[in-house]
């Protein structure tokens, strides 16, 4: 099942829930376009439609009235959809970009949320219902800013405190706005905790700014000069942009250790060991230790990093989806272009800074040879010319920055990011190899199984069948995580479907009409609301049915247990968790009505 | 004589970076019709059209090295009878030099380089070398064509044997000895001169002479060094254009990978980049055509101008000297007729020089002045026009990137 697996399909014609947009209609805005970064104000995630509109529609966003655009973009978008093109690829290929949000850079720029980056999910469109709803929601409207960094201490100890103020209309935040002060080491420590959680499910966490020794020791000893200053300022724009790009990732705003970040104003500590946490000194925010360069932790992360590239070498994965090979060539590609635009960008800055500085020379010059000519209207002439190169020195020296800035530094953030959507794909072959251990494993028991049977030993043949399970448990998990595009499609196409889902325990039922059967409890989040429904297996298998008329859904928990142990039922939940989560994206409009529902 | 008077430029029918006062008389008209690089040496073919008597016919060529030339100021210079005259600078040796290092380098080949890349910087230096080219004719049309202005220095033997004699001049290039001889020369000649300002009582009679000889020493430093800033200007100028290139290639290729509007916009900007390297390219060169030029081209003849005061500087002291013997033989009252002669002989030279040193001192001024008016002229003109091109190309492209909001 897994071979066969087509990209998700699209909705019929008829199915007004489910609407497909072509890349035809203008939804992206590409990163170059970031550079003249139209101000438009971050627009809402609950509201995709209303920015596809705009996209779509032409220039001005605002006056367009949300009602009749739906329907030209519904009009628009059923007459391009065909039942079974098998092309996704012109969705799915769009830049990476969105998602890995072209954050506008803000050392010259105020910042902005462009309005493309709330990218349309990829495969549906949510319904005018739907989007009522969620219109009755928050609206997502999260404004970083990363300022006033401030050298905290004195010596090899000092540090830059960042001010991190963030304004929200989100009510997951017990504030409107809120400031805190952070370090550098607590942006890598957030980063770490995220990347720990995050990556294994194939989540692209945005990387944190790296660490620089050089730049962090002068500015530490205090010195005073353009370069430190550069430096601080590049941290600054950096910080903020990477801040912005992962509360735009809808899971990870809700993650706690976020929020925490953003909002506590107590002095907490990011860092693992348990020590450092109790020396909380005063004023002073205890480091992160596990991110610094040479901690113990810190040379654990090489040792790893090393033996992940020896690994990475010798697992050579079976890819049997064309869908994902297709992806990472093209990320490869992209990555090779981007790092040599990037460096390419680079020698440009330094040739227009080495230029500016010839000019402010030259100019001098001039004036001089002004000052000496004693023909006087010449002289005035001279003089002149050096004024006016002066004043093109200066502009040389502005274009260098804003080339530095805004694009040299986009380009680098865009680079990493890639290595982090290259750790995704690395993150796969590792699941696909267990996936396969897992299989094997499977197959060793199964023989066991069969043997013991033949041995005729009850007991162990109980403990036999166990095993099997739990090794079947593994194959289904792993096999859907290697299946499920999800978690890349959504890293990939920034799908702002904030949709969580959980199923954390059961319980029995009792009833007059019945047998007793279990009822599963289920946790959504969405959109930072969140509840809980139960429902039974009877439900979900209808809802299957349902499901299974319009789209290949994944497989369920199998609807007869030859045998009704406790861990059973254990399997079963573990199997409708991964099915709804596999199934969460695309269900959002139909499953999110049914869960709902149960209320 | 009037300044602004002064401002009269002479009619060139060449556009050259450094306008010479051609007074128009088909007496002598000289230029450079062809060029041809050899490997190492650039053969020049000089073409006369003269309605003078003195040469055979009225129309001829011949082909000359940059040796020749050479020889050529040479003779001038050690003419004691144009010692009151500046001399036009000798032109440049030819350099090709930096130019076929880059092209060679380029050869050689840097793997990283797309093709489209690697024409496109083959062309660049093409240009760059075709520029060098066309520069170093220029010069030495120039300098050929002062010569022949000049009403004194055009009738020179040597200058008509130069013009005139079909063969080989067999003028070799000055060997080992002869440029260390010429370098000694020139440090003789600086002492000297510190010498002669520092000890003589040697009053400067003449105020104009005193002003001009503070102005120059003082002028030539800084044309020096304002063209070597220049210089510099203009060539980091050129760098900026050529990195222009790499970008615009990895624009366009991520832009051909998918057609999606992102891709669009980088082929856009990729567009974008070309059609600016090649104004920035147009702006660095002209920069470097009008300005740096000009500068260099001052700087030596305002060194020119400072060998002429030395040379009357040498010749007043002399001149001293002399009278300073005929005192000496007075009062001995031996030699006196000798003395006499030679301090009469001093005199007259020197009053000689003084005079033409006068002349060609403003006419230097005038000469100058109208070639930093007319080349100042022309290049803010053309960096207007260029500025205006690019204003247009960016404000379309954004105008075009915006649309596919």
């Amino acid at each position: 099942m897994a071979t066969e697996r087509e990209p998700p399909p699209l909705g019929d014609a008829e199915q007004t829930d489910f609407r497909e947009l072509e890349d035809g209609e203008d939804l992206f805005i590409s990163t170059a376009s970031t550079l003249e970064s139209s101000p438009t104000s971050p627009e809402p995630a609950s509201h995709p439609a209303e920015d596809i509109c705009a996209n779509s529609n032409g220039p001005q966003p605002a006056e367009i009235s949300l009602d009749d655009d739906l329907e030209d973009l519904f009009a628009e978008a059923t007459e391009e959809v065909s039942l079974d093109s098998p092309e996704r690829e012109p969705i799915l290929s769009d830049e990476p970009s969105p998602a890995i949000t072209p954050v506008t850079p803000t050392a010259l720029v105020t910042p902005r949320v462009e309005p493309k980056t709330i990218f349309v999910p990829a495969m549906f469109e949510r319904s005018k219902e739907e989007l009522e709803e969620e219109a009755n929601g928050d609206s997502f409207d999260m404004e970083i800013v990363v300022s006033d960094p401030e050298k905290v201490g004195d010596g090899m100890n000092a540090y830059m405190a960042y001010k991190v103020t963030t304004k929200t209309s989100l009510t997951i935040f017990n504030e409107n706005e809120f400031s805190v002060k952070r370090r550098f080491s607590d942006f890598l420590g957030l980063h770490s905790k995220l990347a720990t959680k995050y990556m294994h499910i194939g989540y692209i966490v945005p990387p944190a700014p790296e660490k620089s020794i050089v730049g962090m020791t002068k500015v530490k000893v205090g010195k005073e000069d353009s370069s430190s200053t550069e430096f601080v300022e590049k941290r600054r724009a950096a910080l903020e942009r990477y801040l912005e790009r992962t509360v735009k990732h809808p899971t990870l705003l809700h993650d706690p250790d976020v929020m925490q970040f953003l909002e506590s104003s107590e002095v907490f500590s990011f860092n693992w060991n348990i020590q450092a946490a109790n020396n909380l000194d005063n004023a002073r925010l205890p480091r992160a230790v596990s991110t610094q360069a040479l901690s113990g932790a810190g040379i654990l992360r090489m040792v790893n990093k090393a033996a992940e590239a020896v690994n990475k070498m010798t697992i050579k994965m079976n890819e049997s989806d064309a869908w994902f090979e297709e992806k990472q060539q093209q990320f490869e590609n992209l990555d090779q272009q981007l790092r040599k635009l990037h460096t390419s960008v680079e020698s440009l800055v330094c040739h227009r800074k080495e230029l500016s500085v010839n000019t402010a020379a030259f100019a001098k010059s001039a004036a001089m040879l002004g000052n000496s000519e004693d023909h006087t209207a010449l002289s005035r002439a001279l003089s002149q010319l050096a004024e006016v190169e002066e004043k093109i020195d200066q502009l040389h020296q502005e274009q260098a920055y804003a080339d530095f800035y805004l694009f040299a530094e986009l380009l680098s953030d865009y680079v990493r990011l890639l290595t982090a959507v290259k750790g995704v794909f690395d993150q796969r072959m590792k699941t696909w190899q267990k996936w396969q251990d897992a299989q094997a494993m499977l197959q060793k028991k199964r023989e066991a199984e069969s043997k013991l049977q033949f041995a005729n030993k009850p007991d162990k043949l109980q403990q036999a069948k166990d095993e099997i399970r739990e090794a079947t448990d593994d194959t289904i998990r792993g096999e859907l995580s290697i299946t499920s595009r999800v978690p890349v499609a959504t890293g990939v196409q920034g799908n702002m479907h904030s949709l969580m889902v959980r199923i954390p325990s059961f319980r029995f039922e009792d009833s007059a009409m019945e047998k007793g059967y279990t009822v599963f409890k289920i946790d959504v989040l969405t959109s930072g609301r969140q509840h809980s429904v139960e429902k039974r297996y009877s439900e979900f298998h209808s809802l299957h049915k349902k499901l299974k008329k319009f789209i290949k859904a994944p497989e369920m928990p199998s609807k007869h247990v030859r045998n009704w142990v406790p861990k059973v039922l254990e399997h079963r939940r573990l199997g409708l968790e991964i099915y709804l989560q596999s199934r969460g994206y695309y269900q959002s409009n139909l499953a999110v009505k049914w869960k709902l529902s149960a209320d | 004589m009037d300044e602004s008077q002064a401002l009269f430029v002479g009619e060139d029918n060449k556009s050259r970076s450094v306008s010479v006062d051609l007074h128009h008389d088909s007496l002598l008209q000289v230029e450079i019709s062809d060029a041809v690089s050899e490997r190492d040496k650039v053969k020049f073919t000089v073409h006369t059209k003269t309605s003078l008597p003195r040469f055979k016919r009225a129309e001829f060529s011949v082909v000359r090295q940059h040796e020749e030339f050479i020889w050529l100021h040479d003779t001038y210079l050690e003419n004691e009878d144009y010692a009151g005259i500046i001399i036009p600078p000798a032109p440049p040796k030819p350099d090709f030099e930096a130019s076929r290092e880059k092209l060679q380098k380029l050869g050689e080949g840097d793997g990283s380089m797309t093709r489209e890349e690697f024409a496109k910087m083959k062309q660049e230096l093409e240009a760059e070398y075709l520029a060098i080219f066309k520069k170093t004719v220029a010069m030495h049309e120039v300098f050929l064509q002062r010569l022949a202005a000049h009403p004194v220095l055009r009738r020179d033997h040597n200058f008509y044997v130069f013009l005139e004699y079909d063969q080989d001049l067999s003028v070799r290039g000055k060997n080992k000895k002869e440029i260390f001889g010429g370098f000694f020369k020139n440090m003789v000649k600086t002492a000297d001169e510190a010498l002669i300002a520092s000890t003589s009582g040697l009053k400067e009679v003449d105020d104009f002479f005193d002003h001009e000889r503070t102005f120059l020493l003082e002028y030539h430093v800084r044309v020096k060094d304002a063209s070597m800033k220049a210089d510099r200007m203009t060539r980091s100028h050129k760098n900026v254009a050529e990195g222009y290139i790499p970008i615009s290639s990895v624009l366009s290729s991520l832009g051909t990978q998918e057609s999606s509007i992102v891709n669009r916009n980088f082929l856009k900007l990729a567009e974008l980049f070309e059609k600016l390297r090649k104004v920035e390219g147009r702006v660095a060169s002209d920069k470097d055509l009008k300005l740096s030029d000009l500068l260099r081209y001052y700087m030596r003849d305002s060194q020119a101008a400072k060998d002429l005061l030395y040379r009357r500087v040498r010749s007043l002291a002399d001149y001293e000297n002399a009278n300073k013997v005929l005192d000496k033989a007075r009062m001995k009252n031996k030699e006196v007729k000798q003395a006499e002669g030679h301090q009469q002989l001093c005199c007259h030279r020197f009053e000689k020089l003084s005079g033409s040193a006068k002349q060609e001192l403003m006419d230097f001024k005038v000469r100058r002045v109208s070639a930093f008016r007319k080349n100042l002229i022309e290049l803010t003109e053309l960096e207007l026009k260029h500025a205006k091109a690019s204003l247009l190309l960016l404000r379309n492209c954004l105008i075009s990137l915006k649309m596919e909001h």
